[in-house]
């Protein structure tokens, strides 16, 4: 005779996620946190900058990556470096600006002192060290580090494959979102950084999740004028979602503005009227004021890059993972470098308007994602479900899964990359 | 040092009585309280002066503080038809000049907000740019320097 025995099905993380769903404790746990530090944020790239944040040289920017600090800093020789904030010594951090400049970082606790390139150059005292210290191997510990257009990511793994196949179907989209300096080089303008209390992956699917626009968003769609309302009731439009591989994914809403170097000869809209009667006044050709009207309210998709960096519509949205329920946002303004004043100007207020704390945006935005994160202690067990769209997907020009723009076709492909990433 | 302890007490019972408005949600009256021309500002970086051409949290007109009152109060956001009143304390009063019926005031405050989270505080020193109307006083400039906006902050569904 024999007897069954009931052996508990032990499942990983990894197990968690379905093509359709994922399970709520991905939300809640703890110990998935930890592990997602480790194999997400330590094992893959990750956006810490933008060049124009550390654009001059002794430029300095801190960032993390995961729960490590990091600084971005600009050498003389203008090359930038990603360094680990942590002195050789007795390990203080060595820089705690948000950004600056500098001429070389010191530790505050014995007074080490590192060069842009994280090179150790000085030591008080240096006798008691004769013999004993190579200055050459106690430098600032160097991250690698790639750039394309201008994003600067850093990884702690070393033997990953280089940014530019990591970004793959990505950079298509890069390329069309650096237009919007209206011919002018894309270039930060300051950033409105806030928490909310609630998992990162929260902010990670709702970049590209359109469904949610014309409910929480209801009163900022009150706030702006009718032709304006129009282009962003979007959910019956043309648009689509396209999973670009590695995680990431790209929300058209507003076709028409995919690329904003072309059709430059619709008319103005109404509510940029002023903007372009400024600029002619200042002397800007028609060509000229045409570029930069269309560019000035950003381009019409959100493009989210696995795991913490966004180019949505006008700005850079960077999440930082705080703990399992809390998350730090930063919602990086964006204009052109060298362009008229009128234009950098709009841009900032247009993202006041919508963007950060006291946003029309945002805070409805973080209200619907507290409410997820308090849902998900509710019950012994729970799914999130992320069905929405896959009896009708189609296959873009590109070759990639499109769903409609409602569809939630971006938030799979972050959590297939996720679980990818989690099976490791 | 003299101190001109009447403009310093209507000053302080103008701008007691402007928080109390934000307070308890006058909002319509508290619109009242402003020159046309007048800009509410939220400074991210508390050493900049140029506000127009900087990212701020808030930079209203008189457009957008129409807007945002209307935000606040229509019920349409989600993140405002939980929120309790907020209470806030100003204090340390000091006028920095008088100059040309325009009185530039500067006082430190705090405010509580009873959050589902928690109690939230948020210190801040404030500038005011008073105008002499009749005998009281009208708000050209409000700027609120909170002390974590440089460093991050949580959503808010009110005003400071």
């Amino acid at each position: 005779m024999t007897s069954k025995i009931e052996v508990k099905n032990i499942s990983c993380t990894a197990d968690l996620v379905e093509e359709d769903r994922v399970h709520k404790s991905l939300y809640s746990d703890p110990n998935i946190f930890e592990e997602e530090l480790d194999k997400v944020f330590n094992n893959t790239w990750v956006w810490v900058a933008h060049e124009s944040e550390v654009a001059e040289v002794g430029s300095y920017k801190t960032a993390k990556i995961g729960r490590q600090p990091v600084i971005v800093s600009r050498d003389r020789k203008k090359n930038v470096h990603v360094l680990q904030n942590r002195c050789r010594h007795r390990g203080a951090t060595v820089c705690e600006g948000k950004k600056g400049k500098t001429k070389a970082f010191t530790c505050p606790y014995h007074g080490w002192g590192y060069g842009l390139d994280g090179s150790l150059r000085a030591l008080p005292k240096p006798e008691e060290y004769d013999n004993i210290l190579d200055k050459s191997e106690f430098g600032l510990v160097k991250i690698r580090t790639e750039s394309y257009q201008g994003m600067i990511f850093a990884t702690l793994n070393d033997s990953i494959e280089p940014l530019v196949d990591f970004l793959g179907g990505a950079k298509k989209w890069i390329d069309l979102f650096m237009k919007q300096g209206g011919g002018y080089p894309i270039k930060t303008m300051g950033d409105h950084r806030f928490r909310f209390p609630g998992n990162w992956k929260i902010q990670l699917e709702n970049t590209t999740d359109a469904y949610h626009f014309p409910i929480v968003h209801k009163s900022f769609i009150t706030s702006i004028d009718e032709e304006a309302k129009e282009v962003f009731d979007f959910l019956d439009g043309e648009g689509f979602v396209e999973d670009l591989g590695n995680g990431h994914s790209v929300m058209v809403m507003i076709p028409e503005l995919v690329d904003l170097e072309a059709n430059l000869d619709e008319p103005i809209p109404e509510r940029y009227a002023d903007l372009a009667k400024e600029l002619s006044a200042e002397g800007h050709s028609d060509a000229e004021v045409r570029k930069l009207v269309r560019a000035v309210g950003g381009s019409g998709f959100n493009l989210n890059m696995f795991p913490n960096i966004a180019c949505s519509m006008a700005f850079f949205r960077n999440l930082v993972p705080i703990s399992v329920n809390e998350t730090e946002i930063h919602h990086v303004a964006l204009g052109g470098e060298g362009a008229p004043q009128a234009f950098n100007q709009k841009r900032m207020r247009l993202h006041e308007h919508f963007q950060g704390p006291m946003g029309f945006g945002t805070p409805d935005d973080g209200e619907a994602w507290e409410r997820v994160q308090a849902g998900s202690h509710a019950g012994k067990d729970g799914w999130i479900m992320v069905n929405r769209g896959m009896s009708k997907l189609t296959t873009s020009k590109d070759g990639n899964v499109k769903g409609a723009v409602c569809s939630e076709t971006g938030m799979r492909a972050a959590y297939q990359q996720y679980k990818k990433t989690m099976s490791k | 040092m003299k101190l001109d302890t009447q403009l310093l007490a209507d000053v302080s019972a103008f701008l007691n009585v402007e928080a109390d408005m934000l307070d308890n949600k006058e909002y319509s009256q508290w619109l009242d309280l402003w020159v046309e021309s007048g800009l509410y500002i939220v400074p991210v970086d508390h050493s900049v002066t140029d506000y127009e051409n900087n990212l701020n949290v808030a930079y209203d007109n008189h457009e957008m503080r129409e807007l945002r009152i209307a935000r606040l109060t229509s019920g349409e956001a989600i993140s405002t038809q939980m929120s309790d009143k907020t209470v806030r304390t100003l204090s340390r009063f000091r006028v920095l000049d008088d100059i040309d019926g325009v009185v530039r005031v500067r006082c430190a405050y705090s405010l509580f907000e009873n959050n589902i989270n928690g109690l939230r505080t948020y210190p801040a020193n404030l500038q005011f740019k008073l105008v002499r109307d009749g005998g009281s006083f009208k708000i050209a400039e409000k700027v609120v320097k909170i002390m974590q906006s440089s460093q991050h902050l949580t959503t808010v569904s009110y005003l400071f």
